[in-house]
């Protein structure tokens, strides 16, 4: 379980993102929505500790990021923005490399990795260097090495950016599954209908603040069963009463 | 279990690294196996140039030979060539500048009436000072000219009842105290350079690429959110540009030490301390600087926002720690006991000790030694801060 409590984080000047709470529950998708640059990469960051929150705290099963960020590192599992794969290294040996990064065994990691190269349908490039990867391959790479360890939460920034119609399906699959087992599962998307596919709860964001929050259905029902028209509804400012009314 | 992540970053680096053909071509051939076998190749072009020289005799073109017979049969009895040719005086600057003649010597018209009457009798000497090799021949013939003229002023003297040894108040008498293995370090000097330098390169690569190129790849991001302290993660990757480093310095100078094996450097007159144990000396004097090298490269590429950037700066960082080496040879330094706490200079010196085949206090090599490796850590800890700052991603 995932959970924002009054994050704050500014760089220089900017506020990037002021006061977001929102909680993201083990056996569900929770998609946290807005434009560019509306702060959901930084609340992300601040989930996996790469960024320090200057005010609030995020909390991995209950424990804070600011005072055990090595335990909640091990609870996370994370596929950053940019899917950077070791280019030198097969896609085998990128997915083991964290696991020992992440303290397993020889045996144990070795093992993890044939599983999720089964899982993900990986076996036709598993054993070759990753230079020559289709953008869908360095995905399934960067998502196998985000679950070597068996977090019980798994963040992704952005995961789709980039990806043709076979690779999205094959994410959505995966995420499905993860959701099935009992995971908690936060990506962020400015694509409306990744949202819609997948997402059980919905946090939107503008501005760096949570316009709305809650089911998906409750979120599209401000927009006249569209999540996009009430996208833009919340972001125009139309509706946030009422949405603000229905917390 | 702490060090377990430097362990694994380490061994992902070294094995990454190793996989990059193109890299370690130009680390770990180019460098440590090229340099050292040109260096040698030039040395030994440069002896067999100075041997061709000094075995050529001296030709001088005489223009108007017939007016110094006397002149010209002391020069040929002292090994100088004549060739007599007829040309005025700018047919002997075009002669000279067009190198058709190298030196040519002019005896004017009254030259043996002057020297009958005790007057000065004048000659001209042509030479191009720009041509840099016949400088020797033109010096060469300038000396003994006035040499004859010094011996006919002694007859002059003699003739006149005076003893002519009171005329040469100030004799000068050159000693070269040089021995030929110090004057081998005149000839190696780009030795000292070259290894420090190749050394410094073999890690450049892997420095570069574990960190400003990991960030530019993105990969950077995820590797901090694994359970593994920041610190350590910097600590693996200098490890690994250390591993490296270390490799290029060795095949450097055991390269440096089979090359130079084949040069003739005993017929310069010189010998220089080079055999198995002297390159052993000079990798265990050097392998010190590894951890200050690796962590400068890794903090300064740290600092880079990309790839290309980093590779900027690199070009030029890389020859700054070499810097101390330039005033070292300009200025003659020799080892003291303070220079032994300037890294890179230290080494310089230690090893040019060896290569000299002189004495070096114990004390001299433990300072060299550990202040260098106090250095080392200190900057590891710093490119170890530099990882822990929340800015690392940019």
């Amino acid at each position: 379980m995932l959970e924002a409590r009054g994050l704050c984080k500014s760089f220089g000047k900017v506020t990037a993102v002021r006061g977001v709470s929102f909680t993201a529950r083990d056996g569900q998708i929770t998609g946290l929505l807005g434009a560019n640059g509306a702060g959901k990469s930084t609340t992300l960051r601040m989930f996996y500790t790469v960024l320090k929150p200057d005010e609030g705290d995020a909390l991995i099963d209950g424990r804070s990021v600011k005072e055990d960020p090595l335990a909640a590192r091990r609870a996370i599992g994370v596929l950053s923005h940019g899917t950077g794969v070791y280019n030198h290294l097969t896609a085998r040996e990128n997915i083991a490399y964290f696991g020992e990064l992440h303290g397993m065994s020889r045996a144990e990691r070795d093992a993890r990795a044939a599983e999720l190269i089964e899982l993900l349908e990986m076996q036709p490039f598993a054993d070759r260097q990753a230079k020559g990867f289709s953008q869908g391959q360095k995905l399934k790479t960067a998502l196998a090495r985000a679950l070597v360890h068996r977090p019980r939460n798994v963040l992704l920034d952005e995961p789709t950016n980039g990806l043709d119609v076979m690779a999205v399906r094959g994410l959505r699959k995966l995420l499905v599954q993860l959701k099935e087992t009992g995971h908690c599962v936060l990506f962020s998307s400015h694509v409306m209908q990744e949202v819609e596919h997948l997402c059980d709860e919905v946090v939107v964001i503008a501005s760096g603040q949570v316009v709305a929050a809650g089911p998906l259905a409750d979120i599209r029902a401000h927009g006249g069963d569209r999540l996009e028209d009430a996208f833009v509804a919340l972001m125009t400012g139309n509706d946030v009463a009422a949405i603000e009314g229905s917390k | 279990m702490k060090l377990r992540g430097i362990w694994a970053v380490f061994r992902k680096e070294f094995r990454e690294n190793l996989r990059d053909r193109r890299t370690l071509l130009s680390a770990l051939v180019f460098g440590p196996l090229l340099g050292p076998v040109l260096v040698a190749a030039l040395v030994q072009f440069s002896i067999s140039h100075a041997e061709v020289q000094s075995e050529e005799n001296i030709t001088v073109a005489v223009t108007h030979a017939e007016r110094a017979p006397n002149l010209l049969a002391y020069l040929t009895a002292r090994g100088i060539d004549i060739a007599r040719v007829t040309l005025d005086e700018a047919g002997a600057r075009q002669a000279v500048a067009t190198q058709t003649h190298k030196i040519i010597l002019d005896i004017p018209e009254d030259f043996g009436a002057r020297l009958q009457e005790g007057q000065p009798a004048p000659v001209i000497l042509y030479s191009d000072s720009s041509r840099g090799f016949d400088r020797r021949g033109v010096g060469r013939v300038r000396t003994l000219i006035s040499q004859y003229g010094l011996d006919i002023a002694q007859l002059r003297f003699l003739a006149r009842g005076i003893d002519p040894i009171s005329v040469l108040p100030i004799s000068v008498q050159e000693i070269d105290v040089s021995t030929p293995s110090s004057r081998s370090v005149l000839v190696l000097n780009a030795l000292t350079y070259l290894v420090l330098l190749s050394m410094l390169a073999g890690g450049l690569y892997l420095a570069v690429d574990a960190t400003a190129g990991e960030r530019e790849r993105g990969s950077l991001e995820v590797l901090l959110t694994t359970p593994v302290p920041r610190e350590h993660l910097i600590y693996g990757k200098i490890a690994a540009a250390a591993s490296y480093m270390l490799i290029s310095l060795v095949l450097t100078v055991t390269t440096f030490s089979v090359a130079m094996s084949f040069v003739g450097l005993e017929r310069l007159g010189v010998t220089a301390n080079l055999g198995p144990r002297a390159a052993a000396t000079m990798i265990a004097y050097c392998a010190p600087l590894i951890l200050f090298g690796a962590s400068y490269l890794s903090i300064i590429a740290g600092f880079a926002k990309s790839y290309r950037e980093a590779q900027t700066y690199l070009g030029l960082i890389i020859t700054i720690p070499t810097l101390p080496l330039m005033f070292a040879g300009l200025l003659g330094l020799q080892a003291k006991l303070p220079l032994m706490f300037v890294p890179f200079l230290s080494q310089h010196l230690l090893m040019t000790t060896v290569v000299r085949a002189e004495p070096i206090a114990p004390l001299f090599v433990t300072v060299s030694v550990i202040s260098t490796l106090i250095y080392g850590a200190l900057l590891m800890y710093l490119a170890g801060r530099l990882y822990r700052r929340e800015g690392l991603l940019g």
